[in-house]
């Protein structure tokens, strides 16, 4: 039942073959039984789960309720939810019940879905394979050897290994994108400003974006339907109106004109990755596609500009966790700065001091134009880049990640190695504009993932893509082995 | 680009940390690794470059300035560490 996709058991659920309530409890043995291999959820919240059901079957009985409606999904903890525990993944927030909902799960929640807890992920979303998590890592259901990515790992692996139909994620800088790769799922990132980020814990606000995760587009439409949209409690929430994301799928690819730039074919790219998304262009050649050659000459800029704009963004953002009004806090403190510089000392793991330290420095007298206003200049050279490029093509595709998964522990020892796995997802980011990750194909028995990128507010045109390239293949079909365990 | 082990000490205060002499240590090596690693853009020309805020260039939305929330005290401080007659309690400040 973990396989089937949410229109079908949609269906399923209006025809009564089977109750909210009796798929709940499925998914929630699914959890008991194999998350302690991987780690995926932080919270379970099985009787609120058991009561948000009941009160689906309730909604579908009086024939109500969109196509969510019963269906169980995750939230990655990064969301507020009113009342459940919301951690970020980190030991300052290890006690915070959110007095407020975030505008996401809210939404999704209006739309009748049941959540069946909160996943795990890198503290406060900063890392790119959940090592960072004050929970614990999480383990990729592929091969529990190695990790899912980050920083919304644990979504992404536990939709891989059937523990929830869907889930949200959030991506500062591939965070859904690169997991959605390494445990072989697809993922969204929107258009900066089509998803609210009310209630989202901030890392970088100029660069987060929530978004659905799910195993198909299909799957990931109708969570987009539910999530995007204009919010006024978001002062960077766009007016755009939202597209029938559903309704698109199925639009035919004759015509479409894809790019592939150059520069995410050359070095540091595994030539079987390469291969791999070769293939799947060939694909949509036969599916009425064209090709041509694209360039995005200031790619390798994204990283330096990523690593200043981002950590300068979190050192403000991170500055609200002072021991005062919510979160951790020392134990007898002296004064005020004391209370203040332990608990954060205390409360904050390794990377996110770090970043914190990054930020800070950047952003301090006599620094400030030479990285932070610099990075944002090459910021805009990166978004013109893609303007152009999206001038000449309707979309762009190339590989998400240079590497598939990459064994825990492998990395940890030198964080410069681990920022460089980020190349291909950043300038996204810095753009702000929208990109799938897609599975195409397996390199050594792990999942690897193709990038569709798009132009702003082409949500619909990307799940229609996506869709269509996995109506003729089955890569996003396939399960690993650990999940057929129970 | 490499910073000395008072520089972390002087970052760390500014941002509110106490770090010990293994952390500072610690952190003297990374913060400088990704200080090289940001180095990289200072040999691109930027004459002219506006710099990007916000990717969609939007500009501050405004509303009216009337009252949309309700007083929610007491939910707030269930999250408080310590509170005491509706206000959060933090150690002396003024002596």
């Amino acid at each position: 039942m973990f396989e089937q996709n949410i229109s079908s058991l949609a269906k399923q659920l209006r025809d009564k073959d089977i109750s909210s309530v009796e798929l709940t409890q499925y998914f929630l043995k699914r959890i008991a039984d194999l998350d302690p291999q991987l780690n995926s959820y932080i919270t379970v919240s099985e009787q609120q789960a058991l009561q948000q059901a009941a009160a689906a079957d309730a909604l579908i009985q009086s024939g109500q309720g969109s196509s969510l409606a019963g269906i169980p999904i995750a939230h990655k903890d990064l969301f507020c939810t009113q009342g459940t525990l919301t951690t970020c993944g980190s030991k300052m927030l290890n006690n915070f019940i959110p007095p407020y909902e975030s505008t996401v799960t809210s939404r999704i929640q209006q739309a009748g879905a049941v959540m069946l807890g909160k996943t795990n992920m890198d503290e406060f979303a900063m890392g790119s394979s959940n090592e960072n998590s004050f929970y614990g890592a999480v383990k990729n259901p592929w091969n529990t050897d190695t990790v899912p990515g980050g920083s919304s790992g644990g979504s992404a692996a536990a939709i891989a290994a059937g523990l929830a139909i869907a889930a949200t994620g959030t991506d500062t800088g591939g965070s859904i994108r690169q997991p959605a790769s390494f445990c072989g799922i697809t993922g969204l990132k929107p258009t900066y400003g089509r998803v609210s980020r009310f209630g989202m814990i901030a890392y970088a606000s100029s660069l987060d974006q929530g978004g659905p995760m799910a195993k198909s587009a299909e799957d990931c439409a109708h969570l987009l339907q539910a999530m995007a949209g204009f919010d006024e409690k978001d002062s960077t929430s766009s007016e755009t109106a939202t597209e029938d994301y559903i309704g698109n799928l199925n639009a035919p690819l004759t015509g479409l004109k894809i790019g592939l730039p150059k520069e995410y074919f050359g070095d540091g790219l595994d030539p079987k990755i390469a291969d791999t998304i070769m293939a799947a262009v060939k694909e949509f050649e036969a599916l009425g596609a064209t090709v041509k050659e694209v360039s995005l000459p200031n790619l390798k800029l994204s990283i330096p500009s990523y690593y200043v704009i981002a950590p300068s963004e979190a050192s403000s953002n991170l500055s609200r966790f002072d021991g005062v009004r919510f979160g951790h806090r020392c134990d007898d403190p002296k004064d005020l700065l004391d209370m203040y510089m332990r608990t954060r000392a205390e409360g904050f793991g390794e990377e996110v001091q770090k970043r914190i330290m990054v930020g800070t420095y950047a952003l301090s007298e006599g620094y400030y134009d030479a990285y932070y206003l610099k990075a944002q200049k090459i910021r805009r050279l990166i978004k013109d880049d893609f303007t152009s490029a999206l001038s000449e093509v309707d979309v762009i595709m190339g590989p998400v990640a240079p590497t598939t998964a990459f064994n825990i522990g492998s990395k940890t020892n030198d964080p410069v190695a681990m920022y460089l796995e980020d190349i291909y997802t950043l300038s996204v980011n810095l753009a702000g504009i929208p990109a799938m990750s897609v599975p195409a194909g397996f390199v050594d028995g792990m999942p690897v993932g193709l990038q569709i990128m798009g132009n702003y507010f082409a949500e619909a045109k990307l799940l229609n893509i996506a869709h269509q390239y996995q109506q003729n293949t089955d890569w996003h079909l396939q399960s690993p082995s650990m999940a057929e365990g129970v | 680009m490499s910073i000395d082990k008072d520089d972390v000490q002087k970052i760390a205060h500014l941002a509110r940390l106490t770090l010990t002499e293994e952390d500072a240590d610690k952190y003297q090596h990374s913060l400088s690794s990704v200080l090289t690693l940001v180095e990289e853009m200072q040999s691109i020309n930027t004459d002219g470059v506006l710099p990007l805020s916000n990717p969609l260039e939007m500009t501050q939305r405004l509303r009216e300035d009337v009252v949309t929330e309700d007083n929610q005290r007491d939910n707030f401080l269930a999250n408080a560490p310590q509170s005491e007659a509706g206000l959060f309690l933090v150690p002396k400040v003024i002596d």
